[in-house]
């Protein structure tokens, strides 16, 4: 016990009948109650918002498996704070004159964790099962019309026509991690159980335990950049000798053990907490990514009336984000009083056209009309698990009805609906008209790597967002070579997505961090990531 | 007894098989799918569809099943859908902190509630008894979330005498052990023993009233040696069969403790395993499960016999 901690218990005590104080010395001594004080090590103990699982970041696009990827791969490219790219295992790249040709070579000195050196063949290949399994390599995948091999530090990336973002997407959040070919060449359907990357951390894989903890140690292999470390981008330099990842499903329980110092760092604290561990001297609790998370309602294209677009857009109509706001974050200093950005407030693309910004109940009833809405019952999907979900979906479900819409309120776990969501079948035989989810970060900040923008029909996340319209302006958006007229494209791609409402965002917040004050270094680099960091 | 003893162990092979049923359809059927959970929120149908093939999820549920009862009775419990490890691993890896907690709790309760049950029985009546039982209401009231909050709350934040979460071997550290161990084991013992120290009361009050026991006083036994050896030992068949039927209770507090303490043990897997749906983890923990809660049930039929020698198989 520390000095800090025996005073409490004396003062408690003073306070306690002669009884009462007897117990309690006596439950202390025969719980050989004295903790050792924490050791100074530069173990960093975080506790993560989810178990990590599945080790293949190219199989899933679970949040969790992509930050295990950044912390034990690495990546040829990567965004820096002000969303500009840089190389990172690249040392020089060239494109040719007609802008077909992309020539990368590696930084000397790159290792994997198992000893062996990073070649051109590990990633091509790497390159290779990417593009067929992550939603932002197949878009770049379609323009691939080739990968070489030059030499062992050289390969060529060629294009059968231009494509503007090539490097934009090598360094994207859902970006290509590095892996040895062996593990690469797998089929892209096969997971791959393996742990070994070129990372600033090498996972100890001896040491998981699944549902409970994932420990990192340093790779001392690793060669960082020369140049400090910004966002993504930049020296990855490994201060920690270990990381753990610890799994705590009850926030109450986390925060009690941060505050105790038992861990150092809480990657995904509840927004509710934030006040108390703002008000408690012995934490720092900050914001790391500028971009924040995007709530959505998605409408289901298939079954009307969201099959038409006006019923689409009144939805719009539905929208008062101050108050979805209120009821899923509460505390006013973590959301944005308003946002009509599809790709992001604070992003490079952030655009205001077509937003609209207040309610008007009645108008949304009469477009409802117009769209088709004859007063049947909607099915709306209310996750029982996931708090912000349900209680942005008790606003809507108040909305809709302020708007003359029957609700049928079909409440399961997010498990359950994950399933429900995926079915296109009317809402009669088992079909859905709306639900709720959030996104986030750089990903959404494009129209190539929003997920729930893609409109693409049948192709499309589920809901089925179909606008061949707005997928010809995103296809003309990603071709165009001079950034210049892409920015102002955005505007008209905006302007196109709130005709046809491939979904509609209800407001833009913030996910703080909190760690213990002897934690430095951590990075603003929109997700948690491990290198820079120190602890003291 | 043999003869007994090898009938029950027989007996254990259909009850076995139809918990595999009943546990493979149930969840089969239920909705639900670890295929789109692993793709994650933003993945396409097709996505999904992809992952669902790659786990063999699209298959009949009658080759699905066919498939893991095969498994099965080679001993192979398969493997977890989400991080490919062998779901025997995985139970093994969380048996030893379930393990114990359920022996430290059970030690707990034990140690409280049959000494103040039987000392209730004796002080019927008087403020004693009226106390005890108070208490043990309050305590099976209570729920073990609430206790646990409690407890992590003074002890941990407040006085920082026990740690909040966590699990430390004995064999790693045997300090640690203990103090990882000490609000778990209150937590979820406090609810047994109050259910323990109450069917003890109301046992040794029947018992008390006895003929035998009146006789054995008139003949100016003492006290002690008529609680302890008469009227305990007569009334200790169905305090045992209360233990035993107990462990269930154990084992449905443990899922809450496990997860308010964040200990890494068999209820929390189970959590996981259902929120998650991994079939084969859930499959795999509930036949555990049911296969140790038939062996209790034996030891406690076992039990019997030698409590009271007039029970014979």
């Amino acid at each position: 016990m520390n000095r800090e901690g025996l005073s409490r218990m004396t003062h408690s005590l003073r306070a306690c009948p002669g009884f009462g104080r007897r117990f309690l010395f006596a439950l202390a001594v025969l719980a050989g109650f004295l903790q050792p004080a924490a050791a100074a090590d530069k173990t960093l103990r975080a506790v993560v918002h989810a178990d990590l699982k599945v080790i293949d970041p190219t199989w899933t696009t679970i949040y969790i498996t992509n930050r295990y990827g950044y912390l034990v791969y690495d990546t040829l490219f990567a965004f820096d704070s002000k969303f500009q790219v840089h190389p990172q295992m690249v040392d020089t790249w060239t494109v040719s004159p007609d802008n077909l040709t992309y020539t990368f070579t590696l930084r000397p000195g790159l290792v994997f964790h198992d000893g062996q050196p990073v070649t051109s063949a590990d990633c091509v290949a790497s390159l290779k099962r990417w593009m067929t399994k992550v939603s932002a390599g197949q878009v770049l995948g379609k323009f691939v019309g080739g990968l070489e091999v030059v030499d062992k530090a050289t390969f060529k990336l060629v294009l059968k026509e231009p494509f503007a973002l090539v490097i934009e997407t090598l360094g994207s959040p859902l970006t290509a991690f590095m892996m040895p070919e062996r593990l690469a060449s797998k089929p892209a359907n096969e997971q791959i159980t393996e742990s070994v990357g070129s990372g600033p951390f090498r996972m100890v894989k001896e040491e998981w335990r699944p549902g409970n903890k994932v420990v990192f140690a340093r790779h001392t292999g690793y060669v960082p950049r020369k140049e400090p470390a910004d966002y993504l981008s930049g020296g990855k330099i490994a201060k920690l000798d270990r990381v753990e990842w610890l799994y705590i499903p009850d926030a109450n329980t986390t925060l009690s053990a941060l505050m105790a110092g038992e861990i150092d760092y809480f990657e995904a604290p509840p927004l509710d907490f934030i006040r108390i561990m703002k008000d408690n001297p012995d934490l720092t609790v900050v914001n790391i990514d500028s971009l924040g998370v995007q709530g959505l309602i998605r409408p289901n294209s298939l079954n009307p009336p969201f099959d038409n677009f006006k019923a689409r857009q009144a939805l719009l109509y539905l929208i008062d984000q101050p108050e979805f706001m209120q009821a899923v974050v509460g505390d006013d200093s973590l959301y944005m009083q308003f946002c009509g950005a599809y790709f992001l407030c604070h992003s490079a693309n952030e655009s205001e056209v077509g937003a609209v910004r207040k309610p008007d109940y009645a108008k949304a009833a009469a477009m409802l009309k117009e769209g088709g809405y004859k007063g049947e019952k909607l099915v709306v999907l209310m996750p029982t698990d996931r708090p912000q979900y349900a209680a942005a979906m008790t606003v809507l479900i108040a909305a809709l009805r302020k708007a003359g819409v029957a609700v049928d309120i079909q409440s399961a776990d997010w498990s359950t609906i994950s399933v429900r969501r995926a079915r296109k079948d009317p809402v009669d035989k088992g079909g859905w008209n709306l639900f709720i989810t959030t996104q986030g970060g750089p990903d959404t900040a494009n129209p190539i790597t929003n997920g729930w923008f893609n409109s693409r029909c049948e192709a499309a996340n589920n809901g089925w967002a179909c606008d061949p319209d707005l997928e010809a302006l995103v296809g003309k958006w990603m071709r165009e070579q001079d950034p210049a007229k892409r920015r102002t494209m955005i505007d008209a791609i905006q302007a196109r997505a709130y005709e046809s409402i491939p979904y509609v965002p209800f407001g833009q917040f913030f996910q703080p961090i909190a760690f213990r004050k002897n934690v430095t270094g951590v990075l603003a680099a929109g997700l948690p990531v491990y290198w820079n960091i120190d602890k003291k | 007894m043999a003869g007994f003893l090898l009938r029950r162990i027989l007996m254990t092979i259909p009850v076995m098989l139809v918990v595999a049923i009943v546990v493979f359809l149930l969840l089969h059927l239920s909705p639900g799918d670890p295929a789109a959970i692993i793709a994650g929120d933003n993945a396409t149908t097709a996505d999904v569809e992809t992952i669902r093939v790659s786990l063999g999820l699209e298959q009949p549920l009658t080759t699905q099943f066919a498939r893991w009862i095969w498994a099965l009775l080679h001993g192979d419990f398969g493997v977890s859908v989400f991080n490919k490890v062998s779901v025997w691993t995985l139970i093994t890896q969380r048996m030893e902190p379930t393990l114990a907690l359920a022996g430290v709790t059970m030690t707990f309760a034990v140690a409280i509630a049959i000494p103040v049950g039987v000392l209730a029985a004796w002080k019927a009546g008087t403020w004693i008894d009226h106390l005890a039982m108070g208490i043990a209401v309050l305590a099976f009231s209570a729920p073990v979330f609430l206790i646990g909050y409690g407890l992590v709350y003074e002890f941990a934040r407040v006085w920082r005498l026990l740690p909040v979460q966590g699990y430390t071997p004995m064999g790693q550290d045997f300090t640690g052990f203990w103090q990882h161990l000490v609000l778990p084991a209150i937590t979820l013992g406090l609810v047994f023993a109050a259910l323990l120290a109450r069917m003890t009361r109301s046992t040794m009050l029947d018992v008390l009233n006895e003929d035998y026991i009146r006789t054995a006083r008139a003949k100016g036994l003492a006290p002690r040696a008529v609680l302890i050896r008469h009227a305990l030992k007569n009334a200790a068949v169905p305090i045992v069969t209360t233990i035993g039927l107990g462990i269930a209770l154990l084992i449905g507090g443990v899922v809450v403790t496990e997860s308010v303490f964040a200990i890494p043990g068999i209820g929390r897997l189970t959590i996981e395993a259902v929120t998650q749906r991994d079939y084969p983890v859930i499959q795999g923990v509930i036949l555990i499960a049911s296969f140790v809660y038939v062996l209790i049930n034996l030891a406690i039929d076992v039990a019997y016999a030698f409590l009271d020698p007039r029970i014979r198989y």
